[in-house]
């Protein structure tokens, strides 16, 4: 289709100068955000210091009786959202079960040696009852966590994931939003300036990810802004510097996509082969992400969408049918006089 | 954030997640079509949307979808009417044309999160972004068609009346049409994945609106072209329409369930009867059936864009419709290798 083969990729595609394309001659290095599920525990320092940094307003204090999720997803007064997944499935290359040969004389016990050693164990150890991890164990109930293991383990992991606006290559929001309110920064990421937007919604449904939403007393649309604030004085972003895990880790993106591929292959060869990376291709159909994610599983289960592709590449093909359905509707009014009534 | 709602669908979701099979299946009760693409299997986050609702007001923004095709399509029946010297058509199609772009502009600015903003649409312009261009169409538009509906209203100024008529007309058919742009340039499946047809049918629904129009306020001796309109506009919305839900697979779901389902049965009805009985109404003394074909075609066409509208909030609201489609999209993807 000619509506993807943008030759500036303005609208789709790899676009490798993304504050250049938005007219900044001599840009700083696109910056964005990797975050790490694997080591995410689900603390939510990130939303609680996104909030303070930003005075972003309190959205209700509800219990979602869903998870240890009570905050939903991504929207104009949360722009951090911890996500909790609670799966009947083994980590990969886990030792399940808490006992440890050294338990009785705690002091021998190194235990960030140990802590050191998680996770990079290919083969699992001895005794292990882990079954392979897309299979449930014989006699499980579907559906259900159970103890399963003949010594009474539990089969069980909890994916956490910190999500957070995209700020996409080709940002939808920001190609449609009417007044100029959204715009790319010099850092390559995504901004709404508060005192031009007029609050049209517009970028609501365009986003393919569900991040930007209004803010209903307030009217206008909000979201995350990569602590625009905080780069122009070379600090971090509130959540990375929250983070105790360093799940999110802030810098410049070719850089943190050259990390995330070294995690992922050293994940893989600790048997975690559920790990992959998800919006870090320049070649998905947003032209890649700022902040991109390792994730555990299919981006579904943690709320997102699998393979997302911004609205405005098919704008070109929009346009064209609807000046040939204008043109139709002229000629079906002509068509309407010129036979004149009898 | 939870709207209190939202909470109670999410609890009674809770489990899905930890099986390996955790799309939510909703089982509903419609009755009557069969679905067009089966239940597909999918895992989802609890059950909950993985795109934000549309925040647009249905009466403010499907109300808009729906003057502004009045508007545009009476525009060209007004310049047909002036060009064919027919003036007891032309004056309702003018003052229709005004009216209805005044009426939708005004219901523009109310469904904006700062009405008093309302001028920074004219701050830039952005041709990717379609609310852009349309803000620009309808400065150019509604000053011409209310300069039009003036000057045949006062009698005077014909020449620049017929100059703004004519304007008008050039520019009413990209008014109908552009709101199609308008909502398929968003993620919302429902209106994205009609981003080829949608144009036509608001092209056919706008034309079947205006020919309503003037067959409720035009006598019949000169509501000929009105009335031709209606059958051809008629033709062309329910044909897109057919062709538009066909091509649209899964996404074409939402438009035969719950209200949206019930507006287009509605809709189906009422255009397809108005134009039938417009056709059928051009005996001189037969007033009444022409008014009553006129009614109906206008509500044919409003309850049309309200579908339209509720199909793609609703397509919004189930993550099934964004997960699904893409899912495949990718497998498809990777099957080629």
């Amino acid at each position: 289709m000619s509506g993807r083969e943008d030759p500036g990729h303005l609208l789709y595609g790899p676009q490798p100068d993304v504050a250049g394309a938005a007219g900044y001659p001599d840009a700083p290095p696109r910056v964005g955000f990797f975050t790490d599920t694997s080591v995410c525990i689900g603390c939510k320092a990130c939303e609680v210091a996104c909030k303070e940094w930003n005075a972003v307003p309190e959205d209700g204090l509800r219990l979602t009786g869903m998870s240890y999720d009570n905050t939903g997803g991504l929207g104009a007064d949360t722009w951090r959202h911890v996500a909790f997944i609670e799966q009947r499935k083994p980590l990969g290359g886990q030792e399940p079960g808490v006992w440890h040969e050294n338990a009785e004389n705690a002091e021998d016990t190194d235990v960030f040696a140990a802590a050191a050693r998680l996770g990079t164990d290919a083969a699992p150890g001895p005794g292990t009852t882990t079954p392979p991890p897309d299979r449930a164990p014989e006699g499980t109930p579907a559906g259900q966590i159970s103890p399963v293991a003949p010594d009474g383990r539990t089969e069980l992991r909890w994916l956490m994931s910190s999500d957070v606006c995209k700020h996409c290559t080709h940002a939808a929001c920001l190609d449609v939003c009417p007044t100029g309110a959204l715009f790319r920064t010099e850092f390559g990421t995504v901004v709404v300036q508060e005192d031009v937007c007029n609050g049209c919604g517009y970028c609501v449904p365009a986003c393919p990810y569900g991040v930007i939403d209004q803010r209903r007393d307030d009217g206008r649309a909000w979201k995350c802004t990569l602590c625009y604030d905080r780069l122009g004085a070379g600090m971090e972003p509130a959540c990375a510097k929250a983070c105790p895990t360093d799940s999110i880790q802030f810098g410049p993106l070719a850089e943190l996509r050259e990390r995330a591929a070294a995690r992922v292959a050293r994940l893989h060869a600790a048997g975690v082969t559920d790990a992959r990376l998800y919006g870090e291709s320049p070649d998905d159909g947003v032209g890649g992400d700022g902040a991109f994610f390792l994730l555990l599983d299919e981006p579904e289960v943690y709320g997102l969408p699998p393979d997302p592709v911004v609205t405005t590449r098919d704008l070109p093909g929009m346009w064209r049918h609807a000046a040939l359905a204008a043109v139709s509707l002229a000629a079906l009014a002509v068509g309407g006089f010129v036979r004149r009534p009898r | 954030m939870i709207e209190p709602d939202e909470t109670r669908g999410a609890e009674a979701a809770r489990d899905a997640v930890t099986g390996e099979r955790a799309g939510r299946r909703r089982r509903r009760r419609g009755r009557g079509e069969q679905p067009m693409v089966p239940d597909a299997a999918f895992s989802s986050y609890y059950g909950r949307p993985v795109l934000n609702e549309p925040t647009w007001r249905a009466l403010d923004i499907a109300g808009y979808l729906y003057l502004g095709g009045l508007a545009g399509a009476s525009s060209l029946l007004a310049a047909g009417a002036e060009a064919t010297g027919r003036p007891a058509l032309g004056r309702p199609a003018k003052l229709g044309a005004a009216g209805a772009i005044s009426l939708s502009l005004a219901a523009l600015v109310h469904d904006l999160g700062r009405p008093a903003r309302f001028l920074n649409m004219l701050r830039v312009f952005k041709p990717t972004s379609p609310m852009s261009v349309g803000s620009w169409l309808l400065a150019g538009y509604a000053p011409l068609t209310v300069a039009a509906a003036a000057a045949d209203v006062a009698g005077r100024y014909r020449l620049p009346g017929s100059a703004a008529t004519a304007a008008a007309a050039v520019l009413g058919p990209a008014v109908a049409t552009y709101t199609a742009v308008l909502v398929a340039d968003t993620a919302v499946p429902s209106w994205h994945e009609g981003y080829r047809e949608l144009p036509f049918v608001f092209a056919g629904s706008g034309a079947t609106a205006a020919a309503g129009l003037a067959l409720v306020a035009a006598p019949v001796g000169e509501a000929g072209p009105a009335r031709r309109m209606a059958v051809l506009g008629a033709a062309l919305e329910l044909g897109a329409f057919q062709v538009m839900k066909r091509r649209m697979g899964l996404a074409a779901e939402p438009f035969e369930q719950g209200r949206a389902h019930r507006l287009l049965r509605v809709a189906e009805v009422l255009t397809s009867g108005g134009a039938a009985l417009a056709a059928l109404s051009g005996r001189p003394r037969d007033r009444r059936s022409a008014a009553v074909a006129g009614a109906a075609l206008l509500g044919g066409s409003a309850a049309l864009r309200f579908a339209v509208f509720h199909a793609g909030v609703a397509s919004a609201r189930d993550p099934k419709y964004t997960v699904v489609p893409q899912r495949e999209r990718l497998r498809a993807r990777s099957a080629d290798g």
